[in-house]
């Protein structure tokens, strides 16, 4: 009577089609999501970008049912659990915060949702140990979550989660309380045991790097709403507007005139991202990597794209060499740390450019030339 | 360096030993003010009758052949478990409602749960008699009614008790946990937050079950009969008695407490024991 289907161990349950539609939410008079509309295919790791506050955790919420919305819809695999309680939803998730079962141990704590399931003893054991050997955490299996490192408890956490074999699988920042070298290689973990289940997966951040590294796609949220979804590659090499650029990685902020489906940055011409952006002055948003620096004798004159290097910061295999161009305007370049040891502080550089197409905004007041991170 | 470092645990054993006397004194002293009634208590109840009569436990024997006495006695134990399960019952899903749902109203609560604290149980027995008519109405007019009152007048402890032991766990984050895996309100409270807590938990059942055992004023002014009140008119006839009885649910009290505190640690200790 208790009987429940088990499959094979570490089955992949093929993801499920997981759809957000148009999802509001509002906490008094701040708007946490604002018309949030999501698709992610079955078996995808999407990763949800954006700044403080701008509702990832809310929407992860709102798929988990841990909060309602006020409108919109929540479809999995083609129904809609919009309205139902968050333990009926069969979600996994794994918190920002520690969540372990104190008075459990790892086994048990794994072994608790299968167990409110009304999975046997045996049976129920046998799975728990499954799905820590598939976190490398087999070992550790009687240990309380006290006695083990948060990188451990973390894991014993995605364990947990991935016991119940969840339609969907939810991830709240469950990096960000680790040190950045267990962060890196557990993220890659995920990514892993994520591929090997094949769970549909929401993965929320607000570390660009981590995103970039481990998801299909990445969905760059801005007060409440998608500004862009797209591929890694994508979304960095391609963004749609300012905000994703200037999110998603470093990016400097330099003058330009558009003329004729081109833009004229510091006297050089490049291509426009959108060619029939109209004439007139922008801001155009250029990556560090796409700036170049050649040495040119201290007594050149002065000219738009001559300038001084005034700090370099050494990043390993690359460093990133401030220019001041004069009256403060500085521009961040990217290159290969044996390359950048040529230019050292104080020397006098001319910057090259690199001929990829230019997203531009509208040029604001005072903002004619910078750096933004 | 060999010198100093000795030197310096030279002084550090000097102090250690100091702070060992004074502990020592404090414990001493503070023995004795608990001890030395108790002892007198004891005394007292076992003087025989006459200036020259030996050692006896004639008033120890006598507790039973006071029908009345080993019913109120009875009815106080009822009541403190029935206070102190119903409080439980009642306030634990509250304050964990409270925390998880309502956080505004919060100290709200936490004022409301504080309030018997700042009433005397005379004042509160003036609020309670009118309230009482309707009980008696309800429930009939049996001692155990006292229930309702005691459980007001414990409120303050126990809400504090749970109070603590549940900002010693993430509420919220466990019960989300929980929640996503599957678990239902129910649950949550008595797999997941009640084990995690279980320390407050006894410490709110036992704060119950003293306060109840020793409670004098209210059932006497509302004309119930528990313990104290059957002590207190037995000891106008017969003080050895009385004093026996006093003497043995002071023991009892004591027992309880040392019993609970006793199975809480071991609880706690096999949890932690198997460290290495
Ligand atoms: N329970 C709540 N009550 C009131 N306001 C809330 C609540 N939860 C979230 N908010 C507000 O909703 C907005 C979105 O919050 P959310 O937690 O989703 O942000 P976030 O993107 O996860 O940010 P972070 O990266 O800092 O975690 C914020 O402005 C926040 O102040
Ligand atoms: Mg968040």
């Amino acid at each position: 009577m208790t009987e429940v289907q088990v499959s094979a161990p570490t089955t992949t349950r093929a993801g499920v089609e997981v759809r957000l539609e148009d999802l509001q939410r509002r906490y008094g008079t701040v708007t946490a999501l604002d018309g949030l509309s999501l698709t992610m295919e079955p078996g995808e790791l999407v990763a949800l970008l954006g700044p403080s506050g701008c509702g990832k955790t809310t929407a992860l919420r709102l798929v988990a049912g841990l909060e309602d919305a006020d409108s919109g819809r929540i479809v999995v695999g083609g129904k809609d659990v919009t309205g139902l309680p968050a333990n009926r939803r069969d979600m996994g998730m794994v918190f920002q915060a520690y969540s372990l079962f104190p008075n459990m141990t790892a086994r048990q704590n794994v072994a608790f949702g299968l167990r409110l399931r009304g999975v046997g003893a045996g049976e129920r054991t046998k799975r728990a140990g499954e799905m820590l050997e598939l976190v490398g955490l087999s070992a550790q299996s009687d240990r309380y979550a006290h006695q083990m490192s948060g990188g451990q408890q973390q894991r014993v956490a995605l364990a947990r989660a991935l016991a119940i074999r969840p339609t969907v699988l939810l991830l709240d920042e469950p990096l960000s309380a680790l040190d950045a070298r267990v962060r890196a290689q557990l993220r890659d973990e995920i990514r892993r045991v994520q591929l090997e289940v094949g769970t549909t997966t929401l993965f929320v951040t607000h570390d660009q790097e981590e995103a970039l590294a481990i998801a299909d796609r990445v969905g760059v949220m801005r007060a409440g709403r998608l500004e862009q979804l797209g591929s890694p590659s994508d979304v960095y090499a391609r963004p749609r507007t300012p905000f994703v650029a200037e999110f998603v990685g470093l990016s400097n902020r330099l003058a330009g005139h558009v003329n004729g489906g081109t833009v004229d940055i510091l006297g050089l011409r490049l291509p426009l991202v959108d060619p029939t952006t109209p004439d007139g002055g922008v801001t155009a948003i250029v990556r560090p990597e796409a700036v170049g620096l050649r040495n040119v004798p201290d007594d050149t004159g002065q000219d738009a794209l001559v300038g001084t290097v005034v700090a370099t910061a050494f990043l390993g295999a690359i460093s990133r060499v401030t220019v001041d161009l004069g009256g403060g305007a500085l521009v961040l370049a990217q290159l290969p740390t044996s390359e950048a040891a040529d230019h050292p502080a104080g020397s006098r550089v001319r910057l090259t450019l690199r001929p990829d197409p230019v997203l531009v905004t509208p040029l604001a007041v005072g903002e004619a030339a910078g750096v933004t991170a | 360096m060999a010198e100093v470092s000795t030197a310096r645990r030279g002084v550090n054993a000097r102090s250690r030993r100091r702070l060992n006397v004074v502990r020592g004194v404090i414990f001493v002293v503070l023995g004795l003010f608990f001890l030395v009634p108790l002892y007198s208590m004891a005394e007292f109840t076992t003087r025989g009758a006459g200036a020259q009569a030996h050692r006896s436990l004639d008033a120890w024997r006598a507790i039973v052949s006071y029908p009345d006495l080993t019913r109120a006695l009875l009815i106080s134990l009822e009541l403190a478990a029935i206070t102190s399960i119903a409080l439980l019952a009642l306030l634990l899903p509250t304050l964990v409602w409270v925390r998880l749902r309502l956080p505004r109203l919060r100290r709200v609560i936490e004022f409301l749960c504080l309030l018997p604290l700042a009433i005397p149980a005379i004042v509160l027995v003036v609020g309670l008699a009118p309230i009482y008519l309707w009980v008696t109405y309800f429930f009939g007019d049996s001692s155990l009614t006292l229930a309702f009152a005691y459980a007001v007048l414990v409120l303050p402890y126990a809400s504090r008790a749970l109070d603590a032991g549940l900002s010693a766990i993430d509420v919220a984050t466990l019960s989300e946990a929980a929640r996503s895996l599957g678990a239902g309100w129910p649950t949550v409270i008595f797999r997941v937050i009640v084990p995690n807590m279980s320390g407050a938990l006894l410490n709110a059942g036992l704060l119950s079950v003293a306060l109840v055992l020793g409670e004098f004023t209210i059932a006497s002014l509302l004309n119930y009969t528990n313990l104290q009140v059957a002590i207190n008119m037995l000891g106008r006839e017969n003080a050895g008695v009385s004093i026996a009885v006093a003497l043995g649910s002071l023991l009892f009290a004591f027992v309880l407490l040392v019993a609970i505190s006793v199975v809480g640690a071991r609880r706690h200790g096999a949890r932690t024991v198997e460290e290495g």
